[in-house]
């Protein structure tokens, strides 16, 4: 194909200047057809495409013409029509007189919560137990060992109905729900918590949050551009944290100071108000969580172990402060190593959370399958589950991509 | 040109896949056996005995098929299958006929491809409640964890019960029946609905079947009915006489133990029904005497709910609704002619 190209611009160059190049053109002319590797190259190229074209024209004509004559419908007409199933747990509001596309999107938010908060928690858990596992005192040390050695041989669906059963059958019922503190309960419907009650000035708060968090932005490349030029340090952290309680602080003081709670209580069967953390939820994070982490320990040990220890010793050299060593030395040169299969464990985490069927989470797969149930189009509703999927890899594995080039090796 | 044979061959394992589904008779006498949906973890309808045989109400008729189609009750082999999967896996193929408590639906009959047979239990959804919670009827539930089947009926009519009595309720979806009853025994679930043959059964299997009850309220009607896949006219007959012929029986008196002595009959309806006069057998593409091999080794349809679901097994359902229609219930066959 290159030849071929090459060839080509030479000839198109050749008839630019005016001038034909005889010797190009004798030489292909002389080539019968199936000895010139550049037509060939195009004839497997055209025939390979037909093929492909052939076997999914067959593929879709034949799926189609079989649902037609056993009259199963098709299509997607079906996401207008009312759901009328309710679904356990959902973050926006959703009733069964909702639509199907509203009932997906629920059990998309769902898998996208308990993805995203598992791949955050999996991270802390992993990075401290890889530490630990390097740690040089022994009982640290052995345990991490064999923590990792139990959760990552047992099968994560294992783990699942251990800890969902764990909930339902160790937790009293609501009616005798532990209490530690107030606002606080305990019990086989969940974890219930007091909240605040809704007052507008929480969005301020949120607001002035985000505003904290730009301004630290400033302040760091402001006084990496300052020691770079004068060697004078600032204290970054110390000021980024009292920014960030700092800030939205205020904005509680000016905004009243409102403390009004929104408490649970029992009513009837269940605890009426407050945030609830369902059984369901719970499980299938901390099986999830504890399961990954195990797997990202070994990641993170992997890539501190990576790092020869010269640069350790030569950072001591110079006099870095022991948390400069890990912050300025290792932990860059490591983050290299850790970050690509750092990002397949957060896909496995991802997928896995499917497994939210099997204990009654209402993720997108066990959302879609009751549309499926309900609606016979198991076609559609398998492509939205693997075009669901496919999405949250792709974008995870986008800003992972991002993130490894942002850590590669800068050579100046 | 290797590469060319082997191309040569998927593309002709590709064309024949379209014509391997003919009728489901011919492809079911062709392989020696039928595959059988079945429930296979509800105790009287279809699940395993501790001898690990498949026994049940589904089952015996799945059997009287077998019977119809074989001669003999055993040609079977069964794949439990979920709520969730056992449309799918007849729509596919995968199974030939469905005999799983399943209820009969428009949407079902029309938008999922499916054709459903003539009904062997007619059900009602309701509600199994720990004594211990002291409710006495199902509006009391408002604000009730749930527990239910996805993908099932139930799911469905529970949501528009409690809309439309303006309460609210709290769903517990688990795709696997018993994972459900454990969660519902462990009280994760202030109740747990389904069809009221299937509370009965769940309630045997609960660690103390005395501490639980059945709320009085029926809340939908649940014909359960076999499927066959749409379009298979031929086949849907057989399911559908195989299971008629023991309702039939009982019609006519005709049981196990006197099955023999009715082929002297000189009744000429019970003649044509039994195969002793010719035709209906024929008319049917099966052996003649099938309705006499279907009695000599199951009974009628009257037995049957005796032994696997009537009031001296564990679930001690009443015939209700599932009598004869003679005797006020609903259950009545067409003619055998």
């Amino acid at each position: 194909m290159v030849r071929f190209v090459s060839n080509c611009t030479i000839t198109i160059y050749g008839l630019l200047e005016g001038i034909v190049n005889k010797d190009i053109d004798n030489i292909s002319s002389h080539i019968s057809f199936w000895y010139d590797p550049d037509k060939r190259a195009i004839l497997y190229q055209v025939g390979a495409a037909c093929l492909f074209a052939f076997v999914a024209w067959y593929l879709i004509s034949n799926t189609t013409a079989n649902l037609e004559r056993q009259s199963i419908a098709t299509g997607f007409e079906f996401l207008d029509r009312e759901a009328s199933f309710e679904i356990g747990e959902s973050i926006i509001e959703y009733s069964a007189a909702d639509k199907y596309s509203k009932a997906l999107f629920v059990g998309f938010l769902n898998t996208l919560l308990v993805s995203f908060i598992g791949i955050i928690l999996t991270i802390i858990l992993g990075t401290f137990l890889g530490i630990a596992r390097l740690s040089k005192n022994w009982l640290i040390n052995k345990c991490a060992t064999a923590y990792i050695e139990i959760f990552q041989n047992i099968p994560v669906l294992l783990q699942l109905f251990f800890w969902y059963a764990f909930f339902y059958e160790i937790l009293p019922s609501p009616r005798q729900a532990f209490n530690p503190i107030a606002g606080l309960f305990i019990c086989n419907r969940g974890l219930i918590v007091g909240i605040p009650a809704a007052n507008p000035i929480y969005k301020y708060m949120a607001a002035t949050l985000i505003l904290a968090v730009i301004i630290i932005y400033l302040i760091k490349k402001w006084a990496k551009n300052r020691q770079n030029k004068t060697g004078q340090t600032f204290p970054v952290f110390s000021t980024s944290i009292g920014l960030i309680i700092g800030l939205p602080l205020l904005t509680w003081i000016f905004g009243g100071m409102p403390t009004e709670m929104n408490v649970p209580a029992l009513k009837g069967f269940n605890f009426k108000g407050g945030l609830t953390v369902s059984p369901e939820f719970a499980a299938l994070l901390l099986g999830l969580v504890l399961y990954t982490a195990a797997f990202v320990a070994e990641i993170v040990r992997a890539g501190i172990q990576a790092v020869s220890k010269g640069q350790t010793e030569a950072a001591v050299a110079i006099g870095l402060k022991p948390g400069q060593v890990l912050n300025l030395i290792i932990l860059p040169q490591a983050l290299r190593v850790i970050i690509p299969p750092l990002t397949s464990q957060m896909l496995n985490l991802t997928k896995n959370s499917s497994l939210a069927v099997a204990i009654g989470y209402p993720d997108f797969v066990s959302v879609a399958g009751t549309a499926i149930n309900q609606t016979g189009q198991a076609i559609e509703g398998v492509m939205f589950i693997m075009i669901v999927y496919l999405i949250f890899s792709l974008l995870t594995s986008a800003f992972m991509n991002w993130y490894n080039k942002k850590m590669a090796l800068v050579e100046r | 040109m290797k590469l060319f044979k082997v191309l040569a061959v998927c593309v002709t394992v590709l064309a024949m896949s379209t014509f391997a589904m003919a009728g489901t008779l011919e492809d079911v006498k062709a392989k020696g056996f039928i595959q059988v949906g079945y429930n296979g973890s509800v105790a009287g309808f279809g699940n395993v005995n501790e001898k690990g045989v498949e026994q049940g109400l589904d089952v015996d008729c799945a059997r009287a098929l077998s019977i119809a189609v074989f001669g003999t009750p055993d040609k079977l082999k069964f794949t439990a299958l979920t709520a969730k999967t056992r449309f799918t896996a007849l729509q596919s193929g995968e199974i030939d006929v469905l005999f799983r408590n399943c209820t009969q639906t428009l949407s079902r009959d029309s938008a999922l491809g499916l054709d459903f047979c003539v009904v062997n239990y007619y059900d009602g959804q309701g509600f199994l409640v720990p004594k211990e919670l002291g409710i006495k009827s199902a509006k009391d539930l408002d604000g009730a964890s749930v527990c239910v089947l996805p993908g099932t009926t139930s799911e469905l009519n529970a949501a528009d019960y409690f809309r439309a009595n303006g309460m609210k309720m709290n769903p517990v979806v688990i795709e696997s029946t018993p994972e459900l009853n454990k969660a519902f025994f462990a009280g994760r679930c202030d109740c747990i609905t389904t069809d009221a043959s299937q509370l009965a059964a769940i309630r045997t299997v609960a660690p103390n079947p005395d501490d639980y009850m059945i709320l009085p309220e029926i809340i939908s009607k649940e014909p359960l009915a076999p499927a066959v896949r749409h379009g298979d006219n031929k086949w849907k007959d057989i399911v559908n006489y195989s299971t008629l012929a023991l309702i039939n029986a009982e019609e006519m008196g005709i049981t196990q133990a006197n099955v023999d002595f009715m082929l002297k009959s000189n009744d000429p309806k019970i003649k044509r029904f039994l195969g002793v006069t010719k035709g209906n057998g024929k008319a049917l593409g099966l052996d003649e005497d099938f309705v006499y091999k279907i009695i000599k080794t199951l009974g009628n349809y009257g037995e049957i709910f005796e032994r696997n679901v009537g009031v001296n097994t564990p679930l001690k359902l009443e015939r209700g609704l599932n009598a004869l229609w003679i005797n006020g219930g609903l259950m009545y066959s067409p003619p055998f002619k």
